[in-house]
């Protein structure tokens, strides 16, 4: 069975989804990510899918997944790369992954990260979400 | 109707995989634009991922369609399981039996531009879709 890489990069993994996943290379990767925040003690983690030309809604439930475990483990998930066919289609398809952070691309994952982590060293907890940061985009 | 078509097994994740890139193939074949190339992939992904978990494998197969007007891709999900007891149930959003988000059979259909449900209790089920050129 193939596996997904997984690097590490200052307080972020990086995940780059480069091959047409089977169900259960999916599962193994939340797996090795989980596994990875524990031993790495990272704060981020961004996950890459400009090369996926789909996601149904098994990826899209394991992506999911990935977040809500990384934030109960202390780190938080960015999906970046989303196709705007792949948008459509999820949309489409129902699925509208809640409580998933996206950005466009990697630089605006990291910058979206290095953010959150600034506001909470100032004792901020939330930050201010008015809808006008340029890395920033929602998907629910 | 149909010129050639091509028969695939699912029996495995890794024959959900082969769909998908048969389906991607054909799709890419009758010049279906890129959003509808990947509405009939996802919709395609979902119907054979059920074929396996809950029809217990079977069979797809892809074909090239034409009628006097358009070309289009047409895609056929057999399997002899168990069949869907209350289909009106089963293609409700959100209700599943496996744990999963319900979406597969309501999404795909949404996805495609015909979708039917043969399916017999005990006998088995067979979906068939199909998504046109614009
Ligand atoms: N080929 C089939 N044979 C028997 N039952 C089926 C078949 N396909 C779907 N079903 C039934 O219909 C239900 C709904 O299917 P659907 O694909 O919408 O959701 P799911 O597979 O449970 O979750 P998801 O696809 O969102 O991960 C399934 O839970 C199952 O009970
Ligand atoms: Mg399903």
């Amino acid at each position: 069975m193939e596996r997904v890489p997984v690097l590490k990069i200052g307080d972020i993994l990086l995940v780059s989804i480069q091959i047409d996943m089977e169900d259960q290379v999916a599962l193994q990767l939340q797996e090795d990510l989980a596994e990875r925040i524990v031993a790495t003690g990272v704060h981020g983690v961004i996950i890459d899918i400009s090369a996926l030309d789909i996601v149904d809604s098994f990826v899209g439930r394991t992506i999911a997944a990935i977040a809500s475990v990384s934030r109960v483990l202390d780190a938080e998930t960015v999906v970046v790369g989303m196709r705007p066919a792949v948008a459509i289609t999820l949309v489409e398809l129902g699925l509208s992954l809640p409580g998933v952070r996206t950005a466009l691309n990697v630089e605006l994952g990291i910058a979206l990260l290095g953010r959150r982590e600034t506001v909470t060293i100032d004792g901020d907890d939330e930050p201010a979400d008015d809808g006008s940061d340029p890395a920033a985009v929602h998907t629910s | 109707m149909s010129d050639d078509s091509q028969r695939l097994p699912v029996t495995t994740d890794q024959d959900v995989v082969r769909v998908r890139q048969l389906v991607r193939t054909v799709a890419v074949a009758v010049k279906l634009s890129l959003v509808d190339q990947t509405k009939i992939v996802t919709a395609a992904s979902e119907l054979a991922r059920n074929t396996l978990v809950y029809g217990g494998g079977g069979e797809v197969e892809v074909s090239r369609v034409q009628n006097d007007r358009r070309a289009g891709i047409r895609i056929v999900f057999a399997d002899q399981g168990p069949g869907i007891i209350d289909l009106e149930l089963a293609l409700t959003d959100g209700y599943t039996t496996g744990g999963g988000l319900g979406l597969g059979l309501s999404g795909a259909r949404r996805l495609v531009d015909e979708f039917e449900i043969d399916t017999e209790p005990g006998k088995g089920t067979t979906i068939t879709i199909v998504k046109w050129c614009r």
